[in-house]
């Protein structure tokens, strides 16, 4: 593997994080909340698969037909019950019981599943690659989840943008109240929106399954890389997310060609330095307004 | 006071009360007496006491982030990791002395938390709380890639306390350290909250807005907690390795592991978030449930999760704030109350 590789490698890494990052964001453009739940309900849903390729000899890919729906209903569910409450609760209380909801979904499928790392088979596409050049290799794998990162943002933007329920899910972004006052139903809205959230999750985890090896506690790791995305990205921009999940993988995939170990801190180093020099532009965008013009 | 117009209510601001007087009397109190703890009990005891003791540190420090700043932090493992390897560091490999490597330890960290302050506190709500955890997995990898450090597999202290001192020694050292920590921040805290920038600090954890607007400084009180609270994460770090001796970098369970992080929200949550005798109470509630409750480690979190969300949802207020708003109570006063 030589640099220019490593870009090409990392750039389709991306296109997971992004997917995984998709649902990070709807429910923090929609709803202001940061589901530390996140990773582990990926997880969730490659576990699910797990059991049908295991005990009903599916595909993985076919596994992806019940899976989908499943978390659908769990997303909805999931936010009919618990953060719908712990919205109303206060600005802090999602973020406690999201991450109550972490603990508790890693610990039960360590319980269910032992901690021992499990894969999914992901069919003849997994291992194939296209050899460009001496020097050029493209996974098909890593790039059919690149494609599929692109279409499921694409999809989304179009239903944001198009449909009824789209315009419903905007509205209530803006402004949750005069949403109301229009005829939104605001609580419904965000059950939509939680559980279009999970659904791509649990697609991301799947994937992220047939890719590497995964345990119960994969899923706190890959929430973080989802936020590391996000942020990078700007939180709450959906094209932003991909263009972070990215950067974060070029990262990532960069400092491993250093050396392996270097693999997840490279992007955490990335992230961090973002986030710095975000922190320095906006304390030098506050030392140019006047006194007293901010808002 | 004012003799002019008595209105006609009659009503005093009070901080102080004949009940809050006599239990904080009692307190400090409890805390010399426990000081002679290693002349009355077993190993076995004071083994028990000082995971106590930093569970204590863990929650009131926290407490302080959360309850005090508004800032969910999942990251503050970073904190006890930084002390349990800063101990390792001065005295398995500078040979310094390890209680006194404990005392540098906690300076070091509440070094290292000033320019991280000045980074992470822009950050808000959930930003902030992943971004500390984000600082915590950085400080894992480093120390993991450190073969000094031991590595991976990670590292003891074993030898650097059993040059010095006697398995019964070492106990009745770390119990004192522990006890000492504890007992020291409690009081830090204690006055900090009743100072003027306590007042401003529960401003901001009421309305940070609104507290902006009449000109409170909100960033300087959020960095004092975050200070605070990273220095007395990293002492109960450095209790924790004198406690456990060994010590891995990596992993759910590892010094800077995510499940820290599920004890200390547990014990703020349960005990009453925001409170400042909560916490002390969810501590020992933990500190039973370690004792009596599952000892299988999956059961032990996914109860220890389950009983957060549900005292988050159910019973914001926490056990303390329950019964402080039943029967009116305030026993470690840092507030005012009105009284008719």
């Amino acid at each position: 593997m030589n640099w220019a590789n490593a870009v090409l490698h990392g750039i389709l890494l991306g296109g997971l994080y992004a997917l995984l990052a998709t649902g990070l964001s709807l429910m923090f453009g929609v709803m202001r909340i940061i589901n530390l739940a996140h990773g582990s309900l990926a997880l969730l849903g490659a576990y699910m698969a797990f059991l049908l390729v295991e005990h009903a000899h599916m595909s993985t890919y076919l596994a992806l037909l019940p899976v989908l729906p499943g978390a659908l209903v769990v997303g909805y569910v999931l936010q009919r019950t618990l953060l719908e409450r712990s919205l109303r609760a206060g600005e802090l209380v999602p973020l406690l019981t999201t991450f109550g909801l972490l603990i508790v979904i890693a610990n039960l499928l360590e319980y269910a599943f032992s901690p021992d790392v499990h894969s999914l088979p992901s069919g003849r596409i997994g291992g194939a690659s296209w050899r460009i050049s001496s020097h050029f290799t493209l996974p098909w794998f890593d790039a059919l989840i690149l494609c599929i990162a692109v279409v499921v943002l694409g999809g989304l933007q179009l239903l944001l943008r198009r449909t009824q329920i789209g315009r419903e899910l905007r509205a209530t972004a803006a402004d949750p109240d005069t949403a109301e006052l229009l005829g939104v139903d605001a609580r419904r809205v965000y059950a939509y929106a939680t559980a279009l959230a999970v659904a791509t999750a649990a697609l991301a985890g799947v994937f992220y399954a047939m890719r590497s090896a995964f345990d119960p506690f994969t899923g706190p790791t890959q929430l973080i890389y989802a936020f590391e995305a996000v942020v990078i990205g700007g939180l709450g921009s959906l094209w932003g997310t991909l263009l972070g999940g990215i950067v974060l993988g070029v990262a990532q995939t960069v400092s491993a060609q250093i050396d392996v170990q270097y693999f997840a801190l490279g992007g955490h180093l990335v992230f961090l330095a973002v986030l710095i020099v975000r922190t320095a532009l906006q304390a030098g965008g506050l030392r140019v307004l006047p006194r007293g013009a901010s808002a | 006071m004012n003799a002019v117009a008595a209105p006609a209510p009659a009503r005093r601001v009070e901080r102080w009360t004949r009940v809050s007087i006599s239990f904080t009397t009692a307190l400090a109190g409890l805390i010399v007496l426990l000081a002679f703890a290693p002349l009355l009990f077993g190993e076995n005891t004071l083994d028990n006491l000082i995971q106590l003791y930093f569970l204590v540190i863990l929650a009131i420090m926290w407490n302080a982030l959360a309850g005090y700043g508004g800032l969910v932090s999942v990251g503050q493992q970073a904190f006890i990791g930084i002390g349990a390897y800063a101990v390792v560091f001065l005295s398995v490999q500078h040979s310094l002395n390890p209680y006194l490597a404990m005392l540098i330890a906690t300076l070091i960290g509440a070094g290292i938390s000033v320019p991280l302050a000045a980074v992470m506190l822009w950050l808000r709500g959930g930003a902030f709380a992943i971004g500390m955890w984000v600082v915590a997995e950085i400080f894992a990898i480093f120390v993991s890639l450190d073969a000094t450090l031991g590595g991976g597999t990670g590292t003891s202290a074993v030898l650097a306390f059993n040059l010095r001192y006697s398995p019964e020694q070492r106990t009745h050292y770390t119990y004192w350290a522990a006890l000492g920590f504890a007992g020291v921040l409690l009081v830090i805290l204690f006055l900090l909250l009743r100072s003027r920038l306590g007042a401003s600090l529960q401003a901001i954890r009421d309305d940070e807005e609104a507290a902006r607007s009449v000109g409170v400084r909100v960033l300087l009180g959020k960095g004092v907690l975050f200070v605070l609270a990273g220095a007395g994460c990293t002492a109960a770090g450095a209790v924790i390795l004198a406690w456990q001796l060994s010590i891995l970098p990596l992993g759910p369970d590892s010094v800077f592991g995510v499940n820290w992080s599920a004890k200390m929200i547990f014990m703020v949550l349960v005990g009453g978030l925001g409170t400042f005798e909560g916490p002390i109470v969810g501590a020992v509630v933990l500190y039973l449930l370690q004792q009596y409750g599952p000892q299988n480690g999956v059961w032990y979190f996914t109860l220890l999760g389950g009983i957060a969300i549900g005292v988050a949802l159910f019973l914001p207020r926490g056990l303390w704030g329950a019964v402080r708003d039943r029967f009116n109570l305030q026993l470690l006063p840092v507030g005012y109350r009105l009284r008719s």
